[in-house]
């Protein structure tokens, strides 16, 4: 295990490669895609360096299969693209959660408008997958690292969700290996060993486990498996959420990813002002932080939600306000000729008047 | 005995002198005895004894992993005794290429259909194909869509009816077949490409030979090894079981023609 250095000057996607494999992420496969090619380049730069493997797949449905049957072989394994990207991976996405494989995938997203993808997801069937929506470059250090862990615990996909400014902001940082405790043994993975043993392995998506009769697969057991680890999982893990200035707040804004460092400062500069406003930063999007939501709006007049499209998280807020107070939306789509949702949406005087008129 | 042109014939004009025992068990370690849930006279489960009795006679048992796509053959993924990792349609080569590079030291190979592999799958498998990826695929290629009751597929044969060419593919409505192992063999990554059938005791034998070398193309490291397997499929082909050899000879392997297409090993 090499560790980094203590700090370096880092582009976001060089230390989400780094973060990938301080985390033991031994396999790679992607396809180039506006913002998400940098990691792609620096994950093939960087993985044979540790006798890894990283495949320049020929397209997204390629990228996620090829990562897919590594990670059944219990080799720790990742793939990503941009959110056009993983609407073709969908259907993978789908199989992959119900053959129980854990698998890294990474949305280096255009705007905040795959917030339904994400947390949704577009697949078919009985499904979940953990998200993570980092702020910054430093928070993606550890926050994908947190991806590979939680992957390998529950033995389900995680998505980490960025976007542009993720990918490309270059920031000091420290990329150095978290141990989150040994990882539950992988006794599940293929390598051959157990042909011709009476019980080889199964990694399907119809069922774990050979029941070697005339009689087929038994779905319905399998799927209600699935589901009760989807509710395990879903219960198990603790929500991530960052808050600030909500105990005494009329109005509470609610935002992820790296709109919510605009927020945040749009935030303390009212409260320079003396107005009484918060904030609640999802950190996990799935599972979403509900009940930190619902206690900072319990006093409050109302909730905003800032979000860069024509609101979509708003839902989970409404959900988790729960009719306490209004949920109104301040967000929408942040225009520019790229799409890539980086535009004068993002200013902290824009954000501040919105949030102003939300005060009344 | 009698004898002609050299060769003993058991005569059956007469009862047998002695009652038929079991000289030896030939069941490969990786099969399952028992029953499987295809039709009579599918040619599908021939096909896979084959893969596995290769794969036994290699001795590559405890390092082997088995792709399966989807199709009737997918039954086989509950009760072999191979390790298997199931794809969606199409997808089984890049799963198997994931799991290869991940393990450079198993012996990885796909069942896919012609459906699966050459309708849902051909990129995947052109490009694993080219890559020269060390893995085997095998098309188990019937000309049609068995497990939704018999349609269509890319290698079904002009003439050929199917549940949605009612009155037999026309090339001017449905386009022509794709012979894939054609199509692969002109790959410079693809190391090993041949195309065998099930419809008799001489062709199972000469495909089973193919197995045997596409393997051990793939234990060497030459590359991409690759072998179609044209299988029977009397209920997809809406005619009587007994026919389907016959029928497999006339159409299918009329166009999909049987025989090695490259071997890297006889350049």
């Amino acid at each position: 295990m090499t560790t980094a250095p203590a700090r370096q000057l880092l582009e976001g996607s060089e230390a989400i490669a780094d973060a990938m494999i301080a985390a033991g992420c031994r396999f790679f496969a992607g396809y180039p895609m506006t913002p998400f090619t940098e990691v792609l380049e620096y994950m093939a730069a960087k993985l044979p360096e540790v006798d890894g493997v990283c495949m320049n797949a020929e397209s997204e449905l390629e990228a996620i299969g090829m990562a897919w049957g590594a990670a059944a072989t219990g080799t720790l394994a990742a793939t990503g693209s941009t959110g056009q990207g993983l609407s073709l991976m969908q259907e993978s996405l789908a199989e992959i959660s119900l053959a129980r494989v854990p698998l890294v995938v990474l949305n280096m997203a255009r705007a905040q408008g795959d917030y339904f993808q994400a947390t949704r997801g577009g697949g078919h069937g009985d499904y979940r997958h953990l998200v993570l929506a980092p702020m910054d470059v430093a928070e993606a250090v550890e926050l994908v690292q947190l991806a590979f862990h939680l992957s390998s615990q529950w033995r389900n996909p995680v998505l980490v969700f960025g976007d542009y400014y993720l990918a490309h902001t270059t920031q000091s940082v420290a990329v150095e290996a978290i141990h989150f405790g040994p990882p539950p043994a992988a006794d599940w993975a293929l390598d051959g060993s157990t042909g011709g043993s009476g019980n080889a392995r199964l990694v399907s998506p119809l069922g774990t486990g050979k029941q070697r009769d005339a009689a087929g697969y038994d779905l319905a057991q399998h799927y209600l498996a699935c589901a009760q680890g989807t509710t395990e999982m879903l219960e198990g893990v603790t929500p991530l959420v960052d808050t600030g200035f909500v105990d005494d707040a009329d109005v509470v804004v609610v935002a992820f990813g790296t709109p919510a460092r605009y927020v945040r400062a749009a935030v303390r500069s009212l409260r320079d002002d003396g107005a009484k406003v918060g904030w609640v930063r999802p950190i996990s999007l799935v599972p979403f932080p509900a009940e930190a939501v619902a206690a900072a709006a319990e006093g409050a007049r109302a909730v905003a939600v800032y979000e860069n499209n024509q609101g979509q998280m708003i839902d989970d807020v409404r959900l988790a306000v729960l009719g306490r107070c209004p949920v109104h939306f301040i967000g929408g789509l942040s225009l520019d000729s790229s799409g890539f949702g980086i535009a004068p949406d993002l200013d902290v005087a824009t954000l501040r008047a919105r949030i102003e008129e939300v005060l009344g | 005995m009698e004898r002609r042109e050299g060769h003993v014939v058991v005569p059956t004009s007469v009862p047998p002198s002695e009652p038929a025992r079991l000289v030896d068990d030939f069941t490969p370690l990786l099969l399952d005895v028992g029953e499987h849930q295809l039709c009579p006279g599918c040619g599908e489960p021939v096909a896979m004894r084959s893969a596995l009795e290769a794969i036994a006679e290699l001795d590559v048992i405890q390092r082997t992993i088995a792709v399966f796509g989807i199709g009737c053959y997918t039954a086989f993924s509950n009760n072999l005794d191979v390790e298997v990792l199931q794809a969606l349609h199409g997808r089984a080569p890049s799963l198997a290429t994931g799991a290869k590079r991940a393990k450079p030291n198993t012996v990885v190979f796909t069942v896919q259909g012609d459906g699966d592999m050459v309708n849902e799958g051909l990129q995947e498998v052109l490009h694993a194909a080219a890559r020269g990826e060390r893995i085997t695929c095998i098309m188990l290629n019937n000309g049609v869509f068995g497990e939704t009751g018999g349609h269509m597929t890319a290698t079904t044969v002009l003439g050929q009816r199917t549940k949605n060419t009612l009155d037999g593919r026309e090339a001017e409505a449905h386009g022509y077949p794709i012979m894939l192992s054609n199509l692969i063999a002109q790959l410079e990554g693809a190391a090993y490409v041949a195309r065998g059938a099930v419809n008799n005791a001489g062709n199972v034998a000469r495909t089973k030979r193919m197995l045997l070398r596409a393997f051990e193309s793939q234990l060497a490291g030459e590359g991409f090894s690759f072998v179609e397997i044209l299988t029977m499929c009397p209920t997809g082909w809406f005619i009587e079981t007994q026919e389907s050899p016959g029928y497999l000879a006339e159409h299918l392997g009329s166009v999909h023609t049987v025989g090695v297409l490259k071997d890297v090993a006889l350049r």
